[in-house]
């Protein structure tokens, strides 16, 4: 579990029914910074991943003109990835079964970034 | 042409919701068949009603049959699909110039050049409304001749087009390999600038990195990365094998309706991936 003040914020997200874990991540090196996640999941290696992605999207959407990514979900058969960037750089990142309220994690997740900031 | 056409309309009766329409209905109206392209186009069109090429050949083969009126509506139609459709762009011109509306015309024309700067056949209709140097109406006449509908054909939907038929072909649609090589389709940012080749290249590698993820996290099979960024919304698929396809559009797309844009084109990919093989 995580010490605050990180806790309130990762609390926002997974409170959401679906939601098996959130953590914020360096954007810059893919760090874990704090964490709430179920077992099993392994933290360190999802947040590499996540920020690489993070990091190769947001190049991509700013080549496109689309300008810096707001929110990205990595949709997969069992389940996804949301991510949204704070404004610092740190990514909030939930883990979340498929059939999760998307529309409702999303709204967290921005909720959590601005606690970040 | 022929056997074109009779392999066309088989493959259109094996899968009725298949885009090869758009070339069948083209071929028949070059073939001057106008009721078989009209009965192409209409069922097709029944199928995609929001897909702007169906809307364009449907115009076209209505401004064949001098249907003007319906014509005019249907390349509207598609303008309010694809506002930047040159073919549309370039149809709608060709009826204001039959009805001596040469600033229209004209207006058309310049905004068909802006996204086609290549097209002959509009840099020559311009040419000839604005040169005017036998008077403005038989200019006027020779431009209209000059984007007539058969010659409109002069571009034809080719089958080496991955996602010919489909909107945003030419701006919004990208597919490329996993190594950001660009297999088919374009992108251009808000203001027309070409960059397909850039954003291939940074895309390079994001399929195998969200299979590694679904993976470690248990989650199966990636099947798409839909992302929110400030000016638009972008929408990635794995059509098959580590190929990506990239739909790009503004934000007013809303991500539920990108998300059926983008199944529609990974199905068109599919289509031309499996060819190629």
């Amino acid at each position: 579990m995580t010490a605050p003040p990180y806790g309130p914020a990762l609390d926002l997200v997974t409170r959401v029914r679906g939601v098996r874990g959130a953590m914020l991540v360096s954007g810059d090196d893919g760090i874990v910074v704090a964490e709430q996640l179920m077992e099993g999941i392994k933290g360190s290696a999802v947040a590499a991943l996540a920020s690489s992605l993070a990091a190769r999207l947001r190049r991509a959407m700013e080549a496109a003109g689309v300008g810096a990514s707001l929110f990205w979900h990595l949709q997969c058969d069992q389940g996804g990835l949301l991510v949204v960037p704070a404004p610092s750089g740190v990514l909030i990142v939930a883990v979340a079964e498929p059939d999760v309220n998307v529309g409702l994690v999303r709204l967290e997740l921005l909720r959590a970034a601005e606690a970040v900031g | 042409m022929a056997d074109e056409i009779k392999t066309l309309s088989s493959q259109l009766a094996q899968d009725p919701d298949s885009l090869v329409f758009l070339r069948l209905g083209e071929l028949l109206r070059l073939k001057g068949q106008f009721d078989a392209a009209h009965r192409v186009a209409l069922t097709g069109l029944e199928r995609h009603p929001h897909l702007a090429d169906a809307h364009d050949l449907y115009a076209r083969i209505l401004a064949d049959k001098r249907d003007y009126e319906r014509a005019f509506d249907e390349w509207d139609m598609t303008l309010r699909i694809a506002p930047n459709h040159v073919g549309a762009l370039k149809g709608l011109a060709f009826l204001y110039f039959k009805v001596g509306d040469v600033g229209q015309a004209v207006a058309h024309l310049e905004a068909a050049r802006l996204h086609a700067p290549d097209d002959p056949g509009v840099a020559q209709a311009l040419a000839l409304a604005q040169g005017g140097g036998s008077g403005p109406a038989r200019a006027a006449a020779a431009a209209a001749e000059e984007l007539a509908p058969p010659a409109a054909a002069a571009a034809p939907l080719e089958e080496s087009r991955v996602f010919a038929g489909l909107e945003g072909a030419q701006e919004g649609l990208l597919l490329l390999d996993a190594k950001g090589q660009v297999l088919g389709g374009a992108l251009k940012e808000p203001h027309g600038r070409d960059v397909t080749e850039a954003v291939a290249a940074y895309l390079a590698g994001v399929s195998h990195e969200a299979g590694r993820t679904a993976k470690l996290l248990g989650l199966g099979r990636w099947t798409g990365v839909a992302a929110e960024g400030q000016h638009g919304h972008v929408h990635l698929t794995p059509p098959a094998g580590d190929a990506l396809l990239l739909v790009v559009r503004d934000r007013a797309v809303p991500m539920g309706r990108l998300a059926i844009i983008a199944q529609r084109a990974a199905g068109a990919a599919r289509r031309w991936l499996e060819q190629q093989a």
